[in-house]
């Protein structure tokens, strides 16, 4: 990233940070909890101890960093090295990334970038103007693309709270500040469960690994009566629905499938999986020593800030996770999709330079589609 | 800890004092040499581990309705010898064949209890066992017994086979629902691991006359384990891992010894040859070894002749001890026969 561009995003961020210090806060018990910051062009630094919210201002504004993290775990001994920190437990968590969504209108959204020239183009393999092969995917966050990752995300905490026993008030969903969804769950009889648990805690959400057998058809001598019912709960029910549809048409089908044998079913139920299971990013839910993005800081991918979503159904991200200010600011930008972004409509711009809000500016340099003039 | 009845404790002796017993009973060690009732016990013992040692589980004297009131001190007093016994025999791999099967001895005890629904006292000692030996809370919901998801997930990951997985269960309202079977099921390796680990850690008395002989005989019998070596220089880490396990006595998982048996048949080796490295396997069963070998073999059953699992697939499975000669084979079988760009 050019020096330029840099300065501006340091000092959007900084100003970010100074005026919205309400937005900014440790999380519970945060002298157990490890923090973590990247500087834009440089590596992380982690193992930091903060201790309160002051403390973790103090860090915003003499650091400017382009990133914050903070475990989900807590420690004895948060700033030690990794074997040294004594984990005690950690908050389960969920990452829905729209990207993992493989939704039609990515393609409509998203450009390339040459790493070695900075043209931008579409549908290319190869960069037509120079014809490297290093090349960078930029993708604008997409409306549609949003509800994909709330309807996942609501998918998500059905099964929390039916199949789980979490409480509502538990579980906490923050936009991710670019394209997505985090979700926390604290106070629950999951606190200390270690990676491989959590792995195969993430594959029941993800319904991955169903064999036949529980879902009513045994290998040799299957039986009609054993196939799940509408109203059963939990993936037996959720399997009813998405097979059947109806109870009018439960019977017909299952002598379709009975007709069509065990592998066949197998294979259908790996394909459903890809409807009825929950879009989670599974490294994030068993990693137990992760730093994730602190809430209420900005996304360097983006210029937007994690935020809580106290209304997941009403949040709107171009406007709810919007913070940068609005003063003026001269850019070349080179941004062939159109966004919104504070209910007010940028672009297409091609290799222009154009006078923006500030907030419009950073968002476009931060997907790397534009550069201070 | 728990308060044991006297037909508790012989069914599940692991759980006993075994010092406190004898004192309670009135009894020493010495005692065993020399009063010729009590050497009846002796030989009950060795027997005991005898059968352990060949894969089987110990029939006890006990019956359902057990009243008789002489054979529950001489279940225990059988069991509490036959830790003396191993204990100076210093044999690891009949101690560790010992405990599994003692292990799935209490399982048996453990799973009827449970589904005793007519004794609450029964079925409460059980989840009581279950409770402070294993951590896992059970409890009771109309016929299944229903236990905290997160204590399923800590002991059911040790299973590989996929009707474990979370996915594959009734989970409702943040618990899962089992049956008495698959409840204990969930803690058979955990049991064999408390029962070893209790053994491992009694102390050895010192030998007297009466015990030499069955002593020496346990040494002599744990010879019969000690397989010949048949590890080649050319087999890969997974494959001497695994040999490694069965040579130990110690339990190799279903998709371990399928690996095992599918390389040595696509290296050549025949059926009669491979099988003998089964029989350590403490469930070891000539005639089902042969019959599964067979199967993969392609020689019975549909004629299918099984594969060896990828590299990718025994990594899953924890079956991968990759060293650097590993470097891009995808198969085990393609282990020693690959050059590196630089040979």
């Amino acid at each position: 990233m050019h020096e330029n561009d840099i300065k501006l995003l340091e000092e959007s961020f900084k100003k970010y940070y100074f005026d919205h210090f309400d937005l900014i806060h440790v999380p519970e018990k945060p002298s157990e909890r490890e923090f973590g910051y990247q500087k834009f062009d440089s590596g992380m630094i982690r193992h930091l101890s903060v201790k309160d919210d002051k403390e973790l201002h103090l860090m915003l504004i003499t650091n400017k960093p382009s990133d914050v993290y903070c475990s989900n775990a807590y420690y004895s001994f948060p700033a030690l090295p990794m074997q040294e920190k004594d984990w005690k437990e950690a908050d389960l968590i969920f990452d829905i990334d729209s990207k993992d969504l493989n939704l039609e209108c990515r393609t409509n959204h998203s450009v390339s970038k040459c790493n070695s020239c900075s043209e931008i183009f579409h549908n290319h393999s190869l960069c037509p103007n120079c014809n490297s092969s290093k090349i960078d995917s930029k993708s604008l966050t997409c409306s549609n693309c949003i509800s994909g990752a709330k309807k996942e995300t609501q998918k998500l905490s059905e099964i929390l709270i039916n199949d789980l026993e979490i409480n509502k008030e538990d579980i906490h969903v923050y936009f991710s500040g670019n394209e997505g969804f985090h979700v926390y769950v604290y106070n629950s009889q999951f606190q200390k469960l270690q990676s491989r648990e959590r792995a195969d805690l993430a594959d029941y959400i993800m319904f991955h690994g169903a064999i036949p057998e529980k879902f009513g058809m045994k290998k040799f001598n299957p039986d009609r009566n054993s196939f799940p019912e509408l109203d059963e709960k939990g993936w037996r029910g959720r399997v009813s629905k998405e097979l059947f549809g109806s109870k009018s048409k439960r019977s017909k089908i299952i002598t379709q499938i009975m007709a069509q044998g065990y592998s066949s079913y197998q294979n259908q139920l790996q394909e459903i999986s890809k409807i009825i299971g929950v879009k989670i990013d599974p490294n994030v839910t068993m990693d137990i020593h992760r730093i994730f993005r602190l809430p209420g800081s900005i996304n360097s991918k983006s210029g937007l800030s994690k935020v809580f979503c106290e209304n997941l159904e009403k949040f709107n991200p171009h406007s709810d996770a919007c913070f940068i200010d609005e003063e003026s600011v001269e850019v070349n930008a080179d941004c062939p999709i159109q966004f919104t972004l504070k209910n007010k409509k940028f672009g297409p711009y091609k290799k222009e330079k154009v006078t923006l809000p500030k907030y419009a500016a950073v968002y476009m340099i931060c997907k790397g589609l534009a550069s201070t003039a | 800890m728990i308060t044991l009845g006297h037909d508790e404790i012989a069914k599940y002796p692991f759980l006993a004092d075994a010092g406190q017993y004898l004192k309670d009973k009135g009894f020493t060690l010495e005692q065993f040499g020399t009063d010729p009732d009590l050497k009846l016990l002796v030989d009950k013992a060795y027997h005991r581990i005898e059968v352990a040692a060949s894969g089987k589980i110990y029939k006890s004297d006990l019956v359902d309705n057990q009243t008789n009131d002489s054979a529950l001190p001489r279940e225990v007093f059988s069991f509490l010898l036959a830790v003396v016994l191993l204990k100076l025999s210093g044999m690891h791999t009949l101690i560790k064949r010992f405990a599994l099967a003692e292990a799935r001895r209490a399982e048996k005890y453990l799973e009827k209890d449970l589904a005793n629904f007519s004794n609450k006292t029964q079925e409460e000692l059980a989840t009581k066992i279950i409770k402070d030996l294993f951590s896992v809370n059970v409890t009771k919901q109309d016929d299944n017994f229903v236990i905290p998801v997160s204590d399923y997930l800590t002991h059911s990951i040790n299973f590989h086979e996929r009707e474990w997985k979370l996915i594959n269960r009734k989970v409702q309202g943040g618990k899962v629902f089992l049956t008495p079977h698959e409840t204990v099921r969930l803690v058979r390796k955990e049991l064999g691991n408390y029962i070893n680990s209790k053994i491992q850690s009694a102390n050895t008395p010192s030998m007297s006359v009466a015990f030499e002989k069955p002593v020496n005989k346990l040494i002599s019998l744990s010879k019969q384990f000690a397989i010949a070596p048949v590890v080649s220089g050319e087999y890969p880490p997974c494959i001497k891992h695994a040999i490694d396990v069965l040579e130990k006595g110690e339990n190799l998982p279903h998709s371990g010894r399928f690996m095992l048996a599918t390389f040595l048949l696509k290296r050549g080796q025949s059926v009669d040859q491979i099988a003998p490295l089964f029989k350590n396997a403490p469930d070891y069963n000539e005639k089902v070894t042969l019959y599964q070998l067979n199967h993969l073999a392609g020689s019975s059953g549909s004629g299918t002749q099984y594969s060896c699992p990828s590299c990718e697939k025994l990594k899953s499975q924890h079956l991968c001890f990759a060293i650097p000669e590993c470097d891009n084979i995808i198969s085990p079988l393609q282990f020693g026969k690959k050059k590196t760009i630089n040979a």
